[in-house]
């Protein structure tokens, strides 16, 4: 009997005719296609995009050289040279970010005391060529002052959190 | 002006001419813009909104998809020889296009309106293989032999299939003339009477334009594109717009011998405004629908299941088919005698 039934339904083409019929009920559903470049998706406080340096509100930087990011950087892309300033407080002299190396891990982040290295929500930093990729403390930043107000609104909404 | 065009030698030249740009031109027109339906049609099915960018809805892709095609640099392969690879594209296109000779639009209007109609369809898309085979064996590519070998055993197999088939529907109309099979269905559509050929047709017609779920001669994970892997540019652009002519071309088919071609469905008031062409062009675009719409639902078939189905299933049955329609024709008395012209 279950047989002739299999045989009966093979013939018939029921599994093709109930395939069809899903595609079809998809054909007439509402699409989920995001129009990328005119329209974004969500992203979570937490999401680990570019690197910047920030301040503190008065301006001066927040990096005070303790070279733990890049201790913990599992690939070795932060490097860090630093010595006392005029003033007597040790700031860096140099704090290069290869992007190229970067696996967007965000131990950096975690291991700064000062909340200064931070992994922004911009994922858009494509470039032509590879040099502009070696980010280096200038643009780190630079980066840092364009997206500041993002920034303290993203830790202050993950601070619950942690 | 008439006796110019009838009864001159040149005028009839230009006359057919004339009758061949107003089939290919629209004909053209309507594969540019299959490839951009296949592409929306199979985006929708699976959530997404496919090409939108170029014009509104996207409908200048396909011109875009021209431009990219004609501009690109042409590879020939060094191994390669060069007349037959370049040949091949154009064997494929030009009997794609060449078949349209003896499509009835409406009744009378073909180009060629021919007593072996049906035979010469037949015979055209038999050459067809050659396209293929040539351009695989052309490449002088493993990839593209395997696919040209591939693609000519699966044509070939499903061809006879087919021709059971068609001689199953021949018998009922007694006639190859493709205008008297259209005419003969004046009543009811083949498609009712003989559906299981209908379906069988149909299956066989996806498999000898190697289309999903039989596109084996082309199957990218493991031959990479098949038979057109070496080609580029405008070759490749001759080859894909031969298989989507193809595509209109089987499906001009399915219309006229199962869904009673011009005719509207029913022969009263309403569906007799339309005209003819029309009806044969939405029967045309039904069946587009659907080979787009199987390409979205299916997996590929696996070679030895390919050939399972065309010699141990699809054979047997339209032979037993077509023995069941003479003896019933018999029985019945409905046997056509002679040809209806």
């Amino acid at each position: 009997m279950g047989t002739l039934d299999r045989t009966i339904r093979s013939f018939l083409l029921a599994e093709l005719v109930a395939g069809l019929g899903a595609t079809l009920r998809a054909f007439f559903k509402p699409k989920v296609t995001i129009n990328y470049p005119f329209e974004k998706g969500p992203l979570s406080p937490r999401f680990r995009g570019e690197h910047a340096l920030r301040r503190y509100p008065n301006g001066e930087e927040r990096c005070i050289a303790c070279k733990l990011c890049e201790a913990t950087c599992p690939a070795e892309a932060i490097t860090i040279e630093s010595e006392p300033r005029d003033d007597g407080s040790r700031r860096t002299t140099r704090y290069d970010i290869d992007m190229t190396k970067c696996i967007y891990c965000g131990l950096c982040e975690e291991a700064c005391p000062v909340d200064a290295i931070v992994e922004g929500p911009n994922y858009e930093f494509a470039t032509e060529t590879r040099e502009e990729l070696m980010y280096n403390k200038d643009k780190l930043l630079a980066n840092g002052d364009r997206w500041e107000s993002v920034l303290a609104r993203r830790l202050e909404l993950d601070a619950p959190y942690r | 002006m008439a006796h110019f065009f009838l009864h001159t030698m040149i005028g009839q030249v230009i006359l057919t001419v004339l009758e061949a740009l107003a089939v290919l031109v629209p004909l053209l027109l309507g594969v540019a813009y299959l490839t951009l339906a296949e592409r929306k049609v199979m985006a929708a099915m699976q959530l997404r909104k496919g090409p939108n960018v170029n014009g509104p809805f996207g409908v200048l892709q396909a011109f875009a998809d021209a431009i990219k095609m004609i501009t690109k640099e042409t590879v020939i392969p060094s191994g390669a020889n060069r007349f037959l690879f370049l040949f091949a594209p154009f064997l494929t296109f030009s009997l794609a296009m060449t078949a349209w000779a003896v499509i009835p639009t409406n009744d009378g209007w073909a180009i060629a309106n021919i007593n072996v109609g049906v035979l010469y369809l037949l015979a055209i898309s038999s050459l067809g293989v050659y396209g293929v085979l040539i351009a695989g064996w052309a490449s002088n590519s493993k990839y593209a032999f395997l696919g040209g070998l591939r693609a000519a055993a699966q044509m070939v197999s499903y061809e006879v299939s087919i021709g059971l088939v068609i001689v199953s529907v021949l018998l009922a109309v007694g006639s190859l003339n493709l205008n008297d099979i259209v005419l003969a269905q004046r009543h009811v559509w083949f498609c009712l009477p003989m559906f299981p050929m209908f379906i069988i047709f149909f299956i066989s017609a996806l498999a000898e334009t190697n289309r999903a779920p039989f596109d084996l001669p082309e199957g990218e994970s493991e031959l990479v594109a098949g038979f057109f892997v070496e080609y580029s540019a405008l070759a490749f652009g001759l080859f894909f717009l031969g298989e989507y002519a193809n595509m209109f071309l089987m499906s001009g088919m399915v219309s006229i011998l199962f869904l009673g071609g011009w005719l509207p469905p029913i022969g009263i008031a309403p569906f007799t405004w339309i005209p003819g062409p029309l009806w044969l062009i939405a029967k045309i675009l039904f069946c587009l629908f659907v080979f787009i719409w199987v390409r979205a639902t299916f997996p590929r078939y696996r070679y030895d299941q390919l050939m399972r189905l065309g010699w141990k299933v699809f054979l047997p049955l339209s032979l037993v088919w077509m023995v069941l329609t003479a003896g019933f024709l018999l029985a019945t008395g409905l046997l056509p005698q002679g040809g209806a012209s």
